[in-house]
């Protein structure tokens, strides 16, 4: 069972409200970075010193935060109203399980009966303004007294392995939290490496913005989750990530042209190295790198991504040897990152 | 100067990709510059420095010109993509792109049950000519320009990227006439303009600069049926007052209407709805700074066949001599 | 401070989102004496300081209320008859087309009264055509941009020499009182938020203060957040809150989620606010036995909250918000209370700053609840 993966996927941390994560990432770090400090909006970053072979300034993201939702007041009921924190698609949300507020308290987002629905209603999308969270309070003031309005919730979700497939909640984007925690664990690399556990991604690129300003790297690489979306699809136009065929590497997405340079560098480390990965699909989409990449002056920068089905959902999954590529991948490319690979 | 337009315009440079239009740019402005280098990102960046007694500002003029990038390779070695920057659908039937190893695609759309419509972009695809998958040339990732080979006619000159190859014309020539500024000028040659303005915003958070100039096209109302605006083409440069993403700088935009006038410099007003420039960025980084843009009216902007007035190119060069030559006090 | 005249005055002066000047200097004017120094900035933010008791270098709290207006511009001059049929400029009518600055909502422009700001300030009304002389199959649907104009009744010739494209448009309402100490006119989205800050800087006068208060009225929020990105950069404050005005229940939005006028202002709570400060802000209303309440905001507040929040590596940001009905109409109505609240509320809160304040919040971000 991977620990650390499971941890963390338990851990809730909605944008916004992520001190559980950090709290826990910070324990998971000690004794592996040489400082660290948590900065105005919640972004903890951490310092491994370098062996001081090279004088290269290194940035690598992993957001902290997860999307989910936040309760915004109580109806009469005793059922509580809500907004999805980030992108949820109704039906995700519609009929599940979900942990509300700093208790954790278990609520049920229910629907009305099929047996009671005309044609009209079963043909139609529940809206997320007409859904409600049952935590079993039969009144508003009950309500109230268990949960107040700015409160977070998030899916109910244990981590569990099955053969080289892991399902859990938050693989976006605790994979790639996972994934840094593993790089910073082993030994010291050439340059400096501040490592960034950012807030907010979910909500507009936040944490990253400020961070990257703070630390003013060379080169980024941020370490994400990716939507694998290979299920059956009649048109030979399937994108291309899939589930077990490797690391998932950017080259464009909406937000981000990543570094042509730093791209090449990936590819060839992988190829020297037998670790098989995939191109994520160019286009839609988006990461901290395009804040990195801008947000002092210009970054070299490029990311890596766990391939994830189910991103968003109550129910996500990843296979275990994709997430190790990806360690290895980084690890490999990191270790080899010098200013040769910078020159145009 | 037409045949620096005609080099910059035929060079391949879609966003993210534009080191063959710096390779051209730069030894044409080495010559100027107190100090050049390229940043991270691949903007090519040009300092003059000033006596001292200017501002520091820096004008834009961005390299890259939209495109497309494949997405996927099907079993039969078609191509589908996705696009860079602002590609209309409607341009993209029977067009032909161009890949960085010279590889030409032409780009066609599955069948159209009405031929009224459009298809979306997902519907289109590229052929290169393979017959399977393994006879592609290109890869997922790859990205192509537009074809569209440079014209003169008359007055006019018609090609694809004038957005903003004319712009990078312009910047260099007002380099090159610059006989001396007060201002600590930073030109930069931008990247990543038509995937929103990033190699700028890059640029101007590293630079912080006071005043921003950018120097690219902007649409005109001069043809049937064509969106209200009151920009023509011939009849002068146009000086922004706003577009669809910021609002220029009012005594910037006063200033240049003082330096046109007084050089006898034909001008026109613009307020552009749809588009913006590398100046939103410039405006909005730092502590800010008053930012504004010499347009240059371009009819059929974003398509294979843009069209602007060698007269109008010419007067946008004089009034960004005129404007940098002098102070800036706003 | 007679509020009502204050809101008056602001209200009532012009200051579109890219020409501030105009109300620019009226707020300088207006805090001048109640801060030890006011400039303008480089983009045009007025910046007023405020200085703690003690010696310094003293923590910095920054409190932004946006002093720009949705307006309009000149996009275009036009003629009827038109030009096609031969018609010389002096026997022209001249009218204007123009652009929306900020979230103007076209269902209501037509025949509001407008200002022509060129070379001279020309009075007018946004007119358009009835629609039974429109093209019968534009449908039921608001007029657009193509179809209205703004008329100063003036001949195109004449039109020409005195307007530009490119010259703003503002709109021209004065400010009333209703029942109930109520007030309606233009602008009070955001100029409300600035009569607020004006207050609490004249609550500072006679309540000491160890913390520096820089108020800063910015430009361009409606746009783009220009002024509240830039301000965070160029002042570097320890601390920032934002004042804006927020949804208030009334016809055509009962939602449960919004804020009844004159009930006291709202606290902005969510990944936009620093929870340290949202709390620090409720302990203040506590102090003054002020109702306030919890407005949650998802994502992104829509106000400067959102630039401060990010300038340089970050600033702790919280959000305090007056309720107003019919936002972005020239009817836009608040309790004159509340504006009131919200002055004295940041005036209570910046005074119960201490300088332990920032240590303290700083240790609650690493310590479990």
């Amino acid at each position: 069972m991977n620990d650390l993966l499971q941890k963390l996927t338990e851990a809730v941390g909605v944008s916004g409200d992520e001190k559980q994560v950090r709290l826990l990432i910070r324990d998971l770090i000690d004794g592996h970075v040489d400082e660290w400090r948590v900065d105005a909006l919640g972004n903890l970053i951490a310092l491994k010193k370098g062996s001081g072979a090279s004088g290269l300034r290194v940035l690598v993201d992993a957001h902290m935060d997860e999307v989910g939702m936040m309760i915004t007041g109580a109806d009469s009921d005793g059922t509580l109203r809500f907004e999805a924190v980030g992108g949820i698609s109704p039906p995700a949300l519609l009929g599940k399980v979900v942990q509300v507020g700093p208790k954790q308290l278990p609520g049920m987002i229910g629907a009305r009966p099929i047996h009671l629905l005309d044609a009209g209603q079963r043909n139609r999308n529940v809206k997320i303004d007409d859904m409600r969270i049952d935590i079993g309070a039969k009144k508003k003031e009950e309500a109230e007294r268990k949960v107040s309005a700015g409160d977070r919730a998030t899916f109910l979700t244990r981590y569990e392995e099955s053969g080289r497939v892991a399902l859990g909640k938050a693989f976006d984007n605790r994979a790639g939290c996972a994934a840094l925690i593993e790089l910073l664990r082993g030994e010291p690399f050439p340059f400096d490496l501040y490592a960034v556990f950012s807030v907010q991604e979910e909500v507009g690129l936040r944490g990253a913005q400020a961070a990257a300003f703070g630390v003013r790297p060379d080169v980024a690489l941020v370490l994400e989750s990716t939507p694998a979306y290979d299920l059956p699809n009649e048109r030979d136009v399937s994108p291309n990530v899939v589930m077990g065929r490797g690391a998932s590497l950017y080259v464009m997405d909406a937000g981000t042209i990543q570094d042509p340079r730093l791209v090449s560098h990936l590819m060839r480390t992988a190829d020297d190295n037998n670790i098989p990965y995939q191109i994520r699909q160019p286009g839609g989409g988006g990461t901290n790198t395009a804040v990195i990449q801008r947000a002092g002056g210009a970054v070299s920068a490029a990311t890596i991504a766990t391939p994830t089905r189910y991103a968003h959902a109550p129910t996500s999954m990843i296979n275990l040897d994709d997430f190790g590529h990806v360690v290895q991948l980084a690890q490999a490319a990191l270790r080899n990152l010098d200013a040769a690979v910078l020159q145009r | 100067m037409k045949e620096l337009i005609e080099k910059l315009v035929s060079a391949y440079g879609p966003s993210g990709f534009e080191d063959a239009v710096r390779e051209i740019i730069r030894p044409e402005v080495e010559a100027y510059a107190d100090e050049i280098r390229v940043d991270a990102l691949g903007n090519l960046i040009v300092r003059k420095q000033g006596d001292g007694s200017g501002r520091r500002v820096m004008v834009a003029a961005h390299m890259d010109e939209i495109g497309v990038m494949v997405t996927h390779v099907t079993r039969e070695g078609f191509l589908r993509f996705t696009n860079i920057g602002g590609v209309f659908v409607h341009h993209l039937m029977g067009s032909r792109v161009q890949f960085a190893d010279g590889t030409t695609g032409v780009v066609y759309g599955e069948k159209l049950e009405d031929r009224s419509k459009v298809h979306p972009l997902s519907k289109h695809y590229i052929d290169v000519g393979a017959s399977s998958r393994e006879d592609v040339p290109v890869a997922v990732g790859a990205a192509a320009a537009f074809v569209g080979p440079f014209e003169q006619q008359g007055e006019l000159y018609i090609a694809k990227s004038l957005d903003d190859r004319i712009g990078c014309a312009i910047a260099i020539a007002a380099l090159q006439r610059l006989e001396a500024t007060p201002h600590d000028l930073y030109v930069v040659f931008s990247v990543q303009e038509e995937v929103g303005t990033r190699g700028a915003q890059a640029a101007a958070n590293a630079i912080e600069p006071e005043i921003g100039l950018a120097i690219d096209v902007t649409g005109t109302g001069d043809t049937p049926g064509a969106a209200e605006m009151a920009v023509e083409l011939g009849k002068g440069t146009a000086i922004k007052a706003k577009d669809r993403d910021m609002i220029a700088h009012a005594g910037l935009v006063q200033l240049m209407r003082q330096r046109a006038g007084e050089a006898g410099i034909p001008y026109q007003m613009e307020v552009l709805e749809p588009g913006s420039t590398d100046a939103r960025s410039i405006q909005i980084a730092g502590a800010g700074s008053a930012a504004g843009a010499i347009s240059v009216p371009c009819r059929y902007v974003h398509s294979q066949s843009e069209v602007v007035h060698a007269g109008d190119v010419e007067n946008s060069v004089r009034l960004l001599v005129e404007l940098l030559s002098r102070p800036i006090d706003l | 401070m007679d509020l009502f005249k204050t809101l008056q005055t602001l209200t009532e002066t012009p200051g579109p989102s890219g020409q501030e000047a105009g109300i620019a200097m009226v707020i300088m004017e207006m805090w001048r004496p109640l801060a030890d120094e006011v400039r303008e900035d480089r983009i045009g933010n007025i910046v007023a300081v405020k200085r703690g008791k003690g010696d310094g270098p003293r923590p910095r709290l920054l409190l932004a209320a946006h002093m720009d207006e949705i307006a309009l511009m000149v996009r275009q001059i036009v003629a009827y008859p038109s030009e096609k049929e031969g018609a010389e400029d002096e026997q022209a009518h001249g009218f204007l087309r123009v652009s929306r600055v900020g979230g103007v909502d076209l269902r209501h422009l037509y025949g509001q009264q407008i200002v022509v700001h060129g070379q001279r300030n020309l009075p007018g009304v946004i007119a358009a055509l009835p629609t039974h002389m429109l093209p019968p199959d534009r449908g039921d649907k608001p007029y657009d941009l193509d179809e209205l104009v703004a008329d100063v009744g003036l001949p195109l010739g004449e039109l020409r020499n005195l307007v530009s494209v490119g010259d703003f448009i503002t709109f021209r309402q004065p400010l009333r009182r209703l029942l109930n100490n109520r007030v309606s006119g233009k602008a009070l989205d955001n100029r409300a938020s600035v009569a607020a800050v004006t207050v609490a800087l004249d609550y500072l006068q006679k309540r000491e203060h160890s913390w520096d208060v820089i108020a800063v009225a910015t430009v361009q929020e409606e746009t783009r957040l220009l002024g509240a990105f830039t301000s965070g950069y160029a002042e570097q404050p320890d601390l920032a809150v934002a004042i804006d005005v927020t949804f208030g229940k009334g016809p055509g939005a009962k939602e449960s989620h919004l804020f009844e006028l004159d009930g006291g202002p709202t606290l902005g709570l969510g990944p936009n606010v620093h929870p340290g400060i949202h709390e620090a802000l409720k302990s203040a209303a506590e102090t003054l036995e002020m109702t306030v309440h919890v407005e949650p905001h998802a994502r992104a507040s829509g106000t400067d909250a959102f630039g401060l929040q990010v300038a340089r590596a970050g600033i702790p940001t919280g959000l305090v918000s007056i309720p107003l009905r019919y936002m972005h109409t020239m009817v836009e109505t608040a309790a004159l209370r509340d504006v009131r609240r919200a002055g004295r509320l940041l005036g209570e809160f910046a005074a119960q700053l201490d300088a332990d304040f920032l240590e303290k919040t700083a240790r609650k971000m690493m310590e479990a609840d």
